[in-house]
């Protein structure tokens, strides 16, 4: 009896398995359109060149012959590689850098003043690390210039290895984690690490909060959040607050009302919280729940509309520090959020933002470099220093890490603003 | 007794860590008392209880926002009393405790569902220790990819409102409204099971497999049917376990968000005695009460080492656990 139940169930299992298969084949066919979505400049101008001559007559031939001369004897053709996650736990972000990266090589190859042509080629790294790998090999082999991304820290620590031993220059836009560009001279980044941004977020909240004591909670089970638990004690003591309680969690736990009672007891002025944002949303929430009225200070993970989404009126009042915001007054951020907006339509993110802002920095590289060639881009990126960006003026540091004041945001009215 | 008066002085501390402690114990209970429920009779881990469990959130979930955007479901929108229905529901706080419901039932079938794929083609073999429990990963990993591509990895909550926010201040502690009834719940819950196991002709029929299948099947019992009515009352529970923890822990609804409480919960049945129903009660509050009590008296860097260090040492004391009884049977 039993056996025959056996037979009738087996069927089930080879469906499950067909279907899986054809859910994931027809994922990847996605991703392969999506890649082939590269601009070419080169095509374009070739058709605007063959478009003048028709509409022009003859006394003016000579003029555009020039015109059409220009962009291959002028204009330096850059050839831009980009890898990021299109697919996977950081999709989200990564199809944000891909529209920003767009945006921002839509826009240098219409200028004609900046004398640079982008082609653009984009990669999926699926968010996995040997996709990445693979990725990065196959713009090498494509003979890029330099590569953007990848969207993860995690994946950098594996792909830009490959890079540096290739010498091809690496610009990473969203990469904060420790040791990305220790992997060599190759590795660039133009974003903010959060050793950078934590401090910066201590200080502002020590300056408006004034307070005399504080707590300071972290994840020990991630390295992201223990290292930003680090950076935040440093930060705390060297602006002469004194760490009165410190409390531990994990990053998969869901209930901290034994560590906020502990928080509780201990009576801080400001409570800081270094954690990803699931674990935020649980001690912001538990903690008011708690009583406690404290002001809360979080990093890199708090920097999320997901918070005051899932925490609701709990999240008004917590700041966060971040490389740019929206509401940031700088003028070309301003313009940068109007166009994203009017070619998405959608409001664009930190992610969009820092990737807009890659490629700008590495078409001032490729004008300043006197040929656009891998190395002539790496020796051309460290004389980067005061370049107006929509981040503010950035330079970078000798470690050829990005340099920017951060954006200290609050909570208000659900949105995150900015806090001065 | 001396527990008791450990508890006592425990209290005395800090009534806000007892209160806190106490909540987590519930949680713990409400997710171990269906998952004993399985074990006791079938000697097996069901270990896709927890992907149940969160099924039951995602379930309430769904069923609420149905319940908010279109009312009463159709099949039942002719009904002479449907209008007035949707509009007290609408006004109340109940559409929670109706979508609550209705994923236990689901959930129920689910365990139904469960029980035929991963446990019953297996059941008779030789080898029936391991292969209910892999098959039984296997299907947890199916409902998890399932949730995953329809919903997505990004952890949900349910909307604000959904219960009423009310806080109580106690002498020296605070808890709100919530964490009051999901402790009422799970107490009420363990209590009613024991009650069936214990008293009913049925929940005899379910000792007697519990005790020797074969036996029971020669006196008459219907052993094929009191098995599926296990899994239905376990998944069940665990589906009503499920949406509580997902009302109570805000952006904790995702594919996986019953893997973390999956360990304790094994450690609980053990803990509390493996089958038994006010063991899971008992085992529970004691995890809950131990791990607050570690972040209280030894710091929070040491919460899950101290907490099952002291499982440990209480198994080495009590090897059936707190309420197991001695092994009465072994063919």
């Amino acid at each position: 009896m039993g056996a025959g139940h056996t037979r009738t169930r087996l069927p089930l299992l080879p469906a499950l398995i067909a279907l899986t298969a054809i859910l994931v084949m027809a994922c990847g066919g996605g991703d392969d359109n999506k890649a082939e979505t590269k601009s070419t400049p080169a095509a374009a101008s070739a058709t605007q060149a063959a478009a003048v001559p028709s509409a022009s007559t003859g006394g003016s031939t000579a003029a555009t012959s020039t015109t059409a001369a220009t962009p291959s004897t002028q204009a330096k053709q850059l050839s831009l590689g980009a890898v990021v996650s299109l697919n996977g736990a950081a999709a989200v972000f990564g199809k944000s850098q891909q529209q920003g990266l767009q945006l921002a090589v839509d826009e240098i190859n219409a200028n004609n003043a900046l004398g640079v042509k982008i082609t653009l080629k984009v990669e999926d790294d699926g968010t996995d690390r040997n996709q990445g790998i693979n990725a990065f090999t196959k713009l090498i082999n494509d003979n890029v210039h330099l590569i953007i991304g990848p969207t993860l820290s995690n994946t950098a620590l594996a792909t830009d290895p490959v890079a540096q031993e290739k010498k091809v220059p690496v610009l990473g836009i969203s990469n904060t984690g420790k040791g990305i560009t220790d992997i060599g001279d190759y590795i660039f980044r133009a974003s903010l690490a959060e050793s950078d941004v934590l401090p910066q977020t201590v200080k502002r909240v020590v300056d408006k909060v004034k307070p005399k004591k504080a707590a300071l909670m972290f994840a020990n089970d991630d390295a992201v959040s223990k290292d930003g638990g680090d950076l935040m004690r440093d930060a705390i003591r060297a602006n002469g607050v004194e760490i009165v309680t410190e409390q531990q969690f994990s990053t998969n736990d869901k209930d901290f009302r034994a560590q906020l009672t502990a928080v509780r007891n201990a009576n801080p002025d400001v409570i800081f919280v270094s954690s990803l944002i699931n674990p935020a949303v649980g001690i912001v929430t538990q903690a008011r729940e708690l009583g406690l009225k404290q002001p809360i200070a979080g990093g890199n993970g708090f920097n999320t509309p997901a918070l005051s989404q899932q925490a609701g009126e709990a999240a008004e009042g917590v700041a966060v520090g971040a490389a740019w915001n929206a509401a940031s007054s700088n003028p070309l951020s301003q313009q940068f959020i109007q166009k994203y907006k009017a070619k998405y339509n959608a409001d664009p993110d930190q992610f969009a933002a820092q990737a807009y802002a890659g490629v700008y920095i590495v078409v001032e590289a490729a004008r300043r470099a006197e040929k656009v060639d891998r190395t002539s881009l790496r020796d051309a990126l460290p004389k980067i220093q005061n370049f107006d960006t929509l981040l503010g003026k950035f330079s970078f540091t000798e470690k050829r890490d990005a340099k920017h004041d951060a954006v200290i945001q609050i909570v208000k009215g659900g949105k995150l603003a900015v806090y001065e | 007794m001396a527990l008791v008066a450990v508890l006592v002085a425990l209290a005395l501390r800090s009534p806000q860590q007892f209160v806190n402690g106490s909540f987590n114990g519930a949680i713990y209970a409400l997710f171990a008392v269906g998952y004993t429920l399985v074990f006791g009779i079938l000697d097996i881990l069901n270990l896709a209880h927890q992907a149940v469990f969160m099924l039951g959130a995602v379930v309430t979930l769904a069923f609420m926002f149905h319940l908010r955007e279109q009312g009463f479901p159709p099949p039942f929108s002719w009904l002479p009393f449907a209008n007035g229905l949707n509009g007290w529901l609408r006004d109340h706080h109940l559409q929670f405790a109706v979508a609550a419901g209705a994923a236990m039932v689901v959930c129920g079938l689910i365990g139904i569902l469960l029980d035929r794929v991963a446990f019953k083609p297996i059941r008779n073999r030789s080898d029936s220790n391991f292969s209910p429990m892999i098959s039984s990963i296997a299907l947890a990993l199916v409902f998890e990819a399932i949730v995953l591509r329809q919903f997505g990895p990004n952890g949900e909550s349910f909307p604000f409102g959904t219960f009423p926010v009310q806080t109580i201040e106690g002498p020296g502690f605070t808890i709100t409204l919530r964490q009051l009834v999901i402790m009422a719940v799970s107490l009420l819950l363990t209590v009613g099971l024991q009650a069936f196991v214990r008293a009913t002709r049925t929940g005899r029929a379910i000792r007697a497999v519990a005790e020797n299948p074969r036996a029971a099947r020669l006196l008459g019992v219907n052993v094929d049917r009191i098995i599926v009515l296990c899994f239905f009352i376990s998944s069940a529970l665990g589906g009503i376990a499920g949406a509580l923890y997902g009302v109570e822990f805000r952006s904790s609804i995702e594919p996986y968000m019953g893997r973390g409480i999956e360990l304790k919960g094994l450690a609980v049945i053990i803990l509390g005695g493996m089958g038994s129903i006010p063991g899971a009660l008992l085992g529970g509050l004691l995890l809950g009460l131990t791990e607050t009590f570690t972040v209280d008296l030894l710091g929070s860097g040491w919460k899950d080492a101290a907490a099952f260090t002291i499982l440990f040492l209480i198994l080495l004391v009590r090897p059936r656990g707190l309420l197991g009884q001695k092994a009465v049977r072994e063919a």
